[in-house]
């Protein structure tokens, strides 16, 4: 071989090799400047004053109760209606659909995946918020729910891409097995292939629960903005604030470098931390099966 | 086997897939709804002038031209950096990279970075692209934002397609004498390219329908004229739809269900474009 071709092997596989390493390089950074321009909202404010419930930036109030519990009543409401609907979906196309059915089906779901969540907040905006003010007969339609219904709408493609995934790749013999002992359709859906299937069904809803958690447009644009404290059971039906959506509304309005521009990065910084969170956890169930991962993130 | 009462087991089962398939009809119909209700709506508003039009009247009449430029604009940003970036990284992580806790460490990486809120990288690009290293607020800022939002799409995606490739592949070419790279790049990549190309448009696809990220990066809420160069703001379909949706007061309804139409028509478009590679491809392979 000669030595040109040895030198330009050597170069390229050093270019591979440090574009292999981006993506690590690339969640430091991130970290680093949420760090950098977060952590000195915990000089500038105290923590007591962090975790009060009162949320007034322009009178420095910095309380970020309010916006945690607004994202978590949104984000439980929203999960209430992915598991049944998506585990339900996943089942009925994975179990009970004709083939032809699927086929026609499954990329359906995939489309509403790929549908801007603008789209969606929009639509809410218009139609699904005046449709709960008039139905339930409320003061706004501008509320948690209707946040949560999007919001539910956004976790069932990627809760039902997941867990179709993981049903389908239980081995055709173990319903085989099933049926062979007796056992009726339903009794085998219900005791053996749903078990079996049940780390991928897990994986499946965190990774909902993180999509759903980071979601910004649709939620900033029809749960009301208002951050009040949502921990009474009725919280469901008023208007809440979410972590993402104030820091999309507060953020262009800020001067750079101010106590409210820092406290708006370390909320960024707590969102990141939680969906780290929620994805190393659900990636260690991922790993066992990487196939998996891969369809994961396609 | 012991049984306190007896249930008839095929009442049972009918029971459980009607409610499964009362969940699905629950899921498909709003699915459906929401796109024929958006075509229905939009479809009137389209025409050559709205395509083709600034906006005038304080956005509440004319077009929406530099909305879909600056879209285009910013899809294009992004494939510039992200798409060779994904790539050496997926040749990396299916060619090169042994199964060690490194290659882990990527990985878990790849999955984090994909996970990572929306509008966490619209703070990390304002913290970065347009304070740091002071790009301003511009297509620049906001492309390199979006990059790194679509790069682990690309990334597995590609890899996915790489692995694909059959080993005895490359074992031929080494052993006709290839060195690794020309393996790579005259049979491996060349094979693996429809799968690239869709896992590339599938990430583009993401990037152009984000508001989020670009929101403080690098979208306008108004420009009189197309933006002329990479620092220049520019206007986007997504934070316009945004914008007209729920800033302005007495927006004409048309023009707000005309833009949501594009916007879909613009992501969705891509989207079927990836999936016609893709079946053509897979119908086309010999292995």
């Amino acid at each position: 071989m000669d030595k040109s071709l040895n030198w330009r092997e050597t170069i390229i596989t050093a270019v591979v090799k440090t574009c292999g390493y981006s993506a690590v390089v690339f969640v430091i950074l991130i970290f680093f400047f949420l760090l950098r321009e977060g952590l000195p909202a915990l000089v500038e404010v105290k923590l007591g004053d962090l975790l009060t419930t009162r949320w007034y930036p322009i009178e420095n109030h910095f309380g970020i109760l309010p916006l945690l519990t607004g994202s978590l009543v949104v984000t439980a409401g929203a999960m209430l209606i992915a598991i049944p609907f998506g585990i339900g979906t996943a089942v009925f196309l994975s179990e009970i659909a004709p083939r032809w059915m699927r086929e026609v089906l499954k990329p359906l779901v995939e489309l509403l995946g790929g549908l801007p969540s603008v789209v969606l907040g929009f639509l809410g905006i218009l139609l699904l918020s005046p449709f709960l003010r008039v139905f339930l007969d409320l003061p706004t339609g501008l509320t948690a729910l209707a946040g949560a219904l999007l919001l539910g709408g956004i976790a069932i493609p990627t809760t039902v891409s997941i867990a179709e995934d993981a049903l389908d790749s239980v081995p055709q013999s173990y319903r085989e097995g099933a049926l062979a002992m007796g056992a009726t359709k339903w009794q085998t859906i219900w005791r053996v292939t749903l078990p079996a299937a049940r780390s991928g069904v897990l994986t499946a809803l965190m990774l909902g629960i993180g999509r759903t958690i980071g979601e910004t447009m649709a939620v900033m644009m029809v749960t009301g903005n208002a951050p009040v404290m949502a921990i009474k059971l009725t919280s469901i039906f008023s208007p809440v604030r979410t972590m993402t959506a104030t820091i999309a509304a507060e953020m262009g309005e800020v001067a750079n470098g101010s106590t409210h521009y820092h406290v708006l990065f370390l909320i960024g910084l707590v969102l990141f931390l939680i969906s780290l969170a929620v994805n190393i956890t659900a990636s260690s169930v991922i790993f066992k099966s990487r196939k998996r991962a891969e369809r994961v993130l396609s | 086997m012991k049984r306190r009462f007896r249930v008839d087991r095929y009442l049972v089962q009918r029971l459980g897939f009607a409610l499964i398939t009362l969940a699905a009809v629950l899921t498909f119909v709003p699915i459906i709804g929401v796109f024929g209700y958006i075509i229905a709506k939009g479809a009137p508003a389209i025409s050559w002038e709205f395509l083709s039009a600034m906006p005038s009247d304080g956005m509440r009449a004319g077009g929406i031209l530099p909305a879909i430029v600056g879209t285009f604009y910013l899809t294009l940003g992004t494939a510039v950096f992200s798409v060779p970036l994904g790539i050496a990284a997926a040749i990396y992580l299916a060619e090169y990279a042994k199964e060690n806790w490194v290659t882990r460490l990527i990985r878990i990486a790849i999955i984090n970075l994909a996970g990572i809120p929306s509008v966490v990288y619209g703070l990390f690009g304002l913290g970065v692209f347009v304070l740091f290293l002071k790009f301003g607020t511009s297509i620049l800022s906001a492309s390199l934002t979006l990059s790194i939002m679509t790069l682990p799409v690309i990334i597995s995606a590609a890899e996915e397609a790489l692995r694909a490739v059959p080993q005895s592949f490359r074992t031929v070419s080494i052993s006709l004498g290839g060195t690794r790279w020309q393996t790579i790049r005259k049979i491996v990549l060349p094979q693996a390219l429809p799968g690239i190309i869709t896992g590339v448009i599938l990430g583009l696809e993401r990037a152009a329908g984000e508001t989020a990220p670009i929101l403080f990066t690098g979208a306008a809420f108004f420009l009189p004229r197309l933006p002329g160069s990479p620092l220049d703001a520019t206007m986007a379909l997504p934070y316009h739809l945004f914008v007209i949706s729920t800033q302005i007061p007495e927006m004409p309804i048309q023009i707000q269900y005309g833009t949501a139409l594009v916007l879909i028509i613009f992501v969705l478009g891509m989207n079927l474009i990836a999936t016609f590679i893709r079946s053509r491809a897979r119908a086309k392979r010999q292995w």
